[in-house]
């Protein structure tokens, strides 16, 4: 992801979770769907939500807020499941990301990110990329293929059990 | 796609490389059989012709040099020994380095080509000059010399030889011309008698008859001719190609034939009015324009030519078989299988919606669609069958070459090679089965010195056996290598930190240690095995396949690693239960009944988990409890009683739906770590359904029980 490509290189997509505002590369994203039912598999951590039916594609679910140790609400009409594509062991897959709502598309050049804050974020720093800042506040840049690695789900559900 | 027939060439080629490896190994073993001979032979001079044909000419003028040898062979100029196959494997190996080179575009290796041919010249006869032209003329012409002896085909000729009279004053044997003739191939003679004359004007000095000869073989024309080459000026010799020996034009139909297939008239009226005329040589010798030879000699020809149009027809049926397969990418076929998936998933919801509607004719449509696509979903499947022995062959080698490594000597028997497996299954069992093959090879078979001390055969054994049972296939590889000593797993597995010194195992489980991750019996790493992957990945590769493992062992005596592999990944039958509203899918061939499980049943067993099966007591495992669905389970509840690993084992569930064809989609690498859902499946509403894997779940009940055995303990 080095050389950006002009046209959706620098295209974010943003999304909230509590009072946060985080965004993903535009490129990545495949579609955004609304909440709908999913089939919880037993034995996993809490934040994988279950697996949904992507036309006839068994597609996993993370609920975001879980993953990052904010508080778990109910759905509102605003819940969306955000399917992106990642790389996990140098295989492409898709997994669906549960957020409390999608914002909008920005446009980001290189010289407004800048480099992730040491402190002051709730969440573990190793999944940001950067930070941006938009009108009145910031978005966190999410290194969205590090959020789904498996060794960290792994380890999550040794201690689970 | 540009290049299809390149593409067939090679995809020919590696087949015939197989072959040639296989015959390779055989010819190691009994170095005198020439049909081995000219096995390797025709797969290096087939190589070699279409190598040429299609533009490798690495490949092909490589592998002529290699051929060249094998023709000494054939001719018993070259003998065969250990060295000698040696490097023809090398050779094989490095036709098959230039075929991959071509298929990626890189630069072939022609220094290791230089250096095998160099080293196969050392195996040609020493130089005498005469015989070195004869060689090298040999080497110039080979595929002319191969065609004339091979692909020719049987011809048959009619041969009129009317000597004249007075041919019998210079000395000329007629019987032994006939005879020479009859050497050549399949004869028959006719003699004509028509210019005999009557006896009293008779000269016994003169010859008056002449043949009439009808023969069929591969020799050509000018063979025949010198058959009569020092009579020629004393008779007059006809020589006529009746039958090519290829397929010959249609026929052209008779009259009759027409007139019934335009159904003007019937094979009966054509019947009637036959009887009734003469044949066609009656009436002509009644005519007086030939004369009862003639027209024996006529029939004769009709005849033997009708024999040999029924024979290569006979001959041609018996091939059909043969060239009656086809060659299909892989893609298309699993491209089918997927359909065929989706077939299925679709047929479900059409059962489904079928059931509720009420509608008789809907629903016998519905029951149609279902056997139909059950039909369909099996002929699918079997397409992508292939024997396991392709396999085989590949171990053989393996098995060879590591022997050779470690200066063992060793024996490699197989079983059961015409087994079915999925082809994707076959495909992936290829690694699991190198990593265990190596094992045995390497830890198990010990040095032939050390086998004689003990009092066992210098020749070690190495067994890779397959067959079916019900609907897995059963995989066993076993040796008779020393063993391995549990004692030793307990201290190993106790210093590698996988088991506690409290903890105690039984034999069974003592050699189950050996597929815990980081474990290796071996002090220190060799060459060929614990390359850091042990036997976990190859059990972690079996259980990705559903399937297996288990090894057994007598110390001194050899190891046996069976494995047990399902026929097929793609679609499996299943039994259908719910859990708190989540379907869940139990693969049907583990299935024996299912049977009710009451509040009073579970109060009477006293807190274990126990059920009364027609007599005999049936441990389960409630699934809510293992999956910690919360909420309180119906009053009447199901247990599925499965026959898992050879134990008896029920699961309770909420209900029982049904039966189910699954179709199984992998949950991919998310969910990795998850042992006890082997995957998912979409069911007819669209919803998705996980598929258990019932030996994980024993696994760990197994696991949990222990634990809660030490917590009270």
């Amino acid at each position: 992801m080095a050389v950006e490509d002009q046209s959706s290189g620098n295209q974010y997509l943003t999304f909230s979770l509590d009072s946060e505002m985080f965004a993903l590369p535009v490129s990545q994203v495949r579609e955004i769907l609304e909440f709908t039912h999913m089939t919880r598999i037993p034995q996993t951590p809490a934040y994988m939500r279950g697996v949904i039916n992507l036309r006839d594609k068994v597609v996993p679910v993370i609920d975001m807020r879980a993953k990052f140790g904010l508080e778990v609400v109910t759905e509102t009409v605003d819940t969306c499941i955000i399917i992106v594509q990642v790389l996990i062991d140098a295989e492409a897959l898709l997994v669906g990301a549960l957020v409390d709502s999608v914002q909008e598309v920005l446009e980001l050049n290189q010289e407004q990110i800048e480099p992730p804050p040491r402190m002051g974020v709730q969440l573990n720093t190793e999944f940001l990329r950067g930070m941006a800042r938009v009108d009145e506040g910031f978005a966190l840049l999410l290194d969205i293929d590090k959020v789904f690695s498996c060794n960290e789900i792994a380890m999550i559900r040794q201690s689970q059990t | 796609m540009a290049d299809l027939p390149q593409q067939a060439f090679r995809e020919e080629a590696y087949e015939l490389l197989a072959e040639l490896e296989t015959a390779l190994l055989e010819l190691e073993e009994c170095p005198d059989d020439m049909e081995v001979v000219g096995q390797i032979f025709r797969a290096m001079h087939t190589i070699k012709g279409s190598g040429a044909m299609f533009g490798f000419n690495d490949i092909s003028s490589f592998t002529h040099e290699v051929e060249t040898v094998y023709d000494l062979v054939r001719n018993g100029q070259v003998h065969v020994n250990k060295a000698l196959v040696e490097i023809s494997l090398q050779a094989r190996d490095h036709i098959q380095n230039l075929l991959d080179a071509c298929c990626n575009g890189a630069e072939a290796d022609l220094a290791t080509g230089t250096e095998l041919i160099a080293k196969l010249q050392q195996f040609m006869p020493p130089p005498e000059p005469q015989l070195q032209a004869d060689t090298q003329l040999q080497a110039d012409t080979p595929p002319k010399t191969v065609a004339t002896t091979e692909s020719h085909e049987l011809k048959t000729y009619r041969i009129m030889f009317k000597p004249h009279p007075h041919i019998l004053q210079n000395g000329t044997k007629i019987s032994a011309l006939l005879e020479e003739l009859a050497d050549l191939g399949t004869c028959r003679s006719i003699a004509q008698m028509t210019r005999l004359p009557s006896f009293e004007e008779l000269d016994p000095e003169l010859c008056y008859v002449s043949w009439n000869v009808l023969l069929t073989s591969t020799c050509d024309e000018d063979a025949i001719r010198d058959v009569f080459i020092f009579v020629e000026d004393d008779a007059d010799l006809n020589i006529h190609l009746i039958d090519t020996g290829e397929e010959g034009e249609e026929e052209g139909q008779r009259l009759g034939d027409i007139l019934i297939g335009r159904g003007e008239v019937t094979q009966n009226d054509i019947d009637r009015v036959l009887a009734k005329s003469k044949r066609i040589g009656e009436m002509l010798v009644d005519a007086g324009l030939v004369d009862q030879d003639q027209i024996e000699a006529a029939l004769q020809e009709q005849t033997v030519i009708r024999e040999i149009q029924e024979q290569r027809r006979s001959k041609k049926a018996e091939k059909m078989p043969v060239s009656s397969s086809l060659r299909v990418p892989a893609e298309r076929l699993d491209e089918l299988v997927n359909l065929v998936g989706e077939m299925v998933t679709v047929q479900s919801r059409l059962s489904q919606v079928a059931a509720l509607r009420h509608d008789a004719d809907l629903y016998s449509i519905a029951e149609e669609v279902e056997r139909l696509t059950e039909e369909l979903r099996d002929s699918t499947l079997n397409i992508r069958m292939l024997p396991i022995g392709s396999t085989f062959s590949k171990f053989k080698r393996l098995v060879r070459d590591i022997a050779s490594n470690l200066c063992k000597e060793v024996d490699f028997v197989t079983a059961g090679a015409e087994t079915e497996l999925d082809k994707t299954v076959i495909e992936q069992l290829n690694d699991p089965l190198v990593h265990i093959m190596r094992n045995c090879m390497d830890h198990g078979i010990e040095m032939p010195d050390v086998r004689e001390a003990q009092g066992k055969p210098r020749l070690g054994t190495v067994f890779l056996g397959a067959e079916h049972a019900g609907d897995s296939v059963i995989i066993e590889i076993r040796d008779d290598g020393k063993g391995l000593s549990t004692a030793k797993l307990r201290e190993k597995a106790l210093a590698k930190g996988i088991i506690n010194a409290e903890d105690s195992l039984n034999e069974r489980e003592c050699y189950q240690l050996i597929f815990a991750p980081g474990f290796s019996t071996v002090e220190q790493v060799s060459g060929l095995s614990g390359r850091g992957v042990g036997m976990d990945v190859v059990k972690r590769a079996i259980a990705a396949l559903r399937g297996s493992i288990e090894l057994h062992s007598t110390e001194g005596a050899g190891t046996t690693v069976r494995m047990q592999i399902p026929l097929t990944l793609a679609i499996i039958e299943s039994l259908r239960v719910t859990i708190a509203g989540a379907s869940f899918i139990i693969p049907l061939t583990a299935v024996e009944e299912c049977v009710e499980l009451t509040y009073a049943d579970i109060e009477e067993a006293h807190g274990r988990h126990l059920a009364k099966v027609r007599g005999s007591l049936v441990p389960y495992i409630p699934l809510r409890k293992a999956f910690g669905v919360s909420g309180a389970a119906p009053p009447v509840q199901q247990i599925v009683i499965t026959r898992t690993g050879g134990r008896r084992l029920g699961f309770v569930v909420d209900h029982v739906i049904g039966e189910h064809q699954t179709v199984i989609k992998p949950l991919g690498p998310l969910y990795k770590n998850l042992r006890t859902i082997s995957g998912g499946t979409i069911l007819g509403d669209g919803s998705i359904a996980l598929i258990l894997d019932l030996a994980q779940l024993m696994h760990q009940a197994d696991t949990l029980e222990k634990q809660v055995e030490i917590e009270h303990e």
